[in-house]
């Protein structure tokens, strides 16, 4: 399905080597991406893409569709690994300064560190109370008592608790859209991951939600890295603190939020943040 | 004529003919059910208390003996023949029924393990290659071979699967004509539709749940185990039910392999227990076809064919009746 989204539908731009103005390197990068090129089977979708993810930051991914910016997002915890014939032709994704697609990297655990939020919200069908606790049942954990501290605080975390707490063994379908990407954010804050991806995670949701969603992305900085694939300008520009551009599968500039928005040194910046194109 | 007028014809000439080709299977079932049912329930009940012909449930097939004794017309089964020769004296001509007499309890007996058996192994083999299909397979040439060897499986007539379990299981295997012999041929004359079906259910479950379990740090075999297989469940149990009615009433893969068609012991009276799995057993189907074939059809032979054949229908009703019950159990503990 990914494969379908790479039809071009805008020529190929001239390639020359960016020369990204980077943003202050006031920590050491969470997630380091060197030099990535990406194929689905001969189909190249990323071409040597070089980006440093900083810390206990939102960093959000804009561009077009079929710009690459999900299939970056997927590299991070290996679930392109899902897809017949997707791999990093070059380059490497480090993650602390480990590279991630070593054979001896234990991918469970990766995505145990790394978790995700998909664009479509996929609550299991269990009860509330089951979706937050099925990843840590899946970590050997079986303490009733640390279970349920554990399903309150991810609740809390993502600020649902005060709508789901006298319901949490009803069915997670009961609960609306927006309610249900955030047990998903839930389910994901529970195993304690350092990394949160979200792959548009407020693409189905009305504005409302969206701002709830939005809002908790925001509070959330302040102890995960976070990073957001979006198609919305205005909510990259809301709820992040760095902006990576996409097109065609290069990266075309990254920085932070209020400089790209503001001041950006690339014109293909300007023209898709300014509605031009895209 | 105009062209309003033809359109007007074609339109209700395909509506009748498709709404006759739908009655048309309704008629036939009716007509079979109540042809069944009502020749069967002549047999399996009487009109007198307790309605029910206990007999014919609970007794071996006996030999049936017809007879005129002083001017009254007598028919007695063997076991009441010889008491009933004690008690009178002076010769009688007896014209003797096979099969005719007594009831189809061993043949119950038969069918219903032959039917666990072949559906335990069915299920087993069927699931497991299912889940690797579906979960862990990738799309090489060896697993396109695998599906087209299950598609032409499924395609292999019941006959063929009981030469097959005669050559190697009864001859090649020394396990002679056996229940053992029998649930593997008719476990792997089912096992395509089994895969098949399963394989569907599993690829149902929206690839999301996967993705979702996966991306928390699951394993695939918690992945499968904890979020696909419960809710495959379902349907796989449904398939399952279709594949007990083919195991039930197939006559063609037991009547080499599994089936007598008349044994005195009861499957339990053997003298060892490891002997169990390689004793031959009596089974519905195959009685039915024994007796229809066999014998000169006469009043009473017809008696014992839809008496047999009401039972077995019966028997998938209540299996198929209980397999569903376990599938509605198994949704409710999934909160959809």
């Amino acid at each position: 399905m990914v494969v379908m989204e790479q039809e071009r539908e805008h020529p190929v731009p001239p390639y020359e080597p960016q020369k990204l103005a980077a943003p202050e390197p006031r920590q050491k990068a969470m997630i380091t991406i060197n030099d990535v090129d990406f194929c689905y089977g001969a189909n190249q979708v990323l071409y040597d893409v070089n980006l440093a993810i900083p810390p206990r930051a939102v960093t959000a991914f804009i561009g077009p569709s079929g710009c690459g910016k999900t299939t970056l997002l997927r590299c991070f915890n290996r679930m392109n690994d899902l897809i017949d014939g997707a791999h990093i032709s070059a380059g490497s994704i480090e993650l602390e300064g480990r590279n991630i697609n070593e054979p001896d990297i234990d991918v469970v655990e990766l995505r145990r560190r790394v978790g995700m939020v998909f664009q479509k919200s996929n609550p299991f069908p269990k009860s509330i109370y089951e979706n937050v606790a099925y990843g840590l049942r899946v970590l050997g954990a079986t303490k009733k008592s640390q279970v349920n501290e554990a399903v309150e605080k991810s609740l809390r975390a993502a600020a649902l608790w005060d709508e789901v707490k006298d319901r949490l063994d009803s069915s997670a379908y009961g609960l609306s859209g927006g309610q249900q990407q955030r047990l998903c954010i839930a389910r994901a804050l529970a195993v304690e991951p350092e990394v949160v991806l979200m792959d548009e995670p407020c693409s189905a949701l009305d504005p409302i939600a969206t701002a709830k969603v939005e809002e908790l992305i925001y509070q959330l900085r302040e102890n995960f890295t976070i990073v957001i694939v979006t198609h919305n300008m205005q909510q990259a520009g809301r709820c992040s603190n760095y902006t990576a551009f996409f097109y065609l599968g290069r990266l075309i500039e990254f920085g932070a939020t209020s400089k790209i928005f503001s001041n950006p040194s690339e014109r293909q910046t300007e023209d898709y943040i300014t509605g031009r194109f895209g | 004529m105009s062209i309003r007028a033809r359109q007007r014809i074609a339109q209700t000439s395909s509506f009748w003919i498709f709404r006759l080709a739908t009655y048309a299977i309704l008629a036939a079932a009716t007509y079979i059910f109540l042809d069944i049912g009502i020749r069967g329930g002549q047999t399996l009940f009487t009109n007198h208390a307790p309605f029910v012909n206990v007999p014919f449930f609970t007794q071996r097939p006996q030999t049936l003996f017809v007879f005129e004794y002083q001017g009254q017309k007598y028919t007695l089964s063997d076991s009441e023949f010889r008491v009933w020769k004690t008690q009178h004296s002076g010769e009688v001509e007896a014209s003797t029924v096979a099969y005719s007499a007594g009831g189809v309890w061993p043949c119950i007996v038969g069918t219903a393990l032959l039917v666990i058996g072949s559906m335990i192994f069915a299920l087993t083999v069927g699931i497991c290659s299912a889940i690797y299909l579906s979960e862990y397979s990738h799309n090489s040439r060896f697993i396109r071979l695998i599906r087209i060897a299950i598609l032409n499986l499924a395609g292999v007539p019941s006959i063929v699967f009981g030469l097959f379990g005669f050559g190697l299981f009864v001859i090649f295997l020394h396990w002679n004509v056996s229940l053992l012999s029998g649930w593997f041929t008719l476990g792997l004359m089912i096992l395509p539709a089994i895969i098949t079906a399963s394989e569907e259910s599993l690829r149902a479950v929206p690839n999301g749940l996967r993705e979702g379990s996966l991306a928390l740090g699951a394993t695939k075999w918690q992945t499968v185990r904890k979020n696909v297989l419960p809710y495959a469940l379902p349907g796989i149990l449904t398939s399952s039910i279709l594949g007990i009615s083919r195991v039930a009433g197939e006559t063609a893969p037991i009547m080499f392999t599994a089936a007598y068609a008349l044994r005195d012991e009861m499957p339990w009276q053997v003298q060892r227990w490891t002997d169990f799995v390689f004793q031959g057993v009596m089974a519905l189907p195959y009685h039915i076809y024994v007796v229809s074939s066999k014998i000169p059809q006469n009043e009473y032979t017809e008696r014992m064919q839809y008496g047999a054949a009401c039972i077995l229908l019966l028997l998938v009703f209540v299996i198929a009746l209980a397999s569903i019950l376990l599938r509605e159990k198994a949704r409710k503990r999934l909160s959809w």
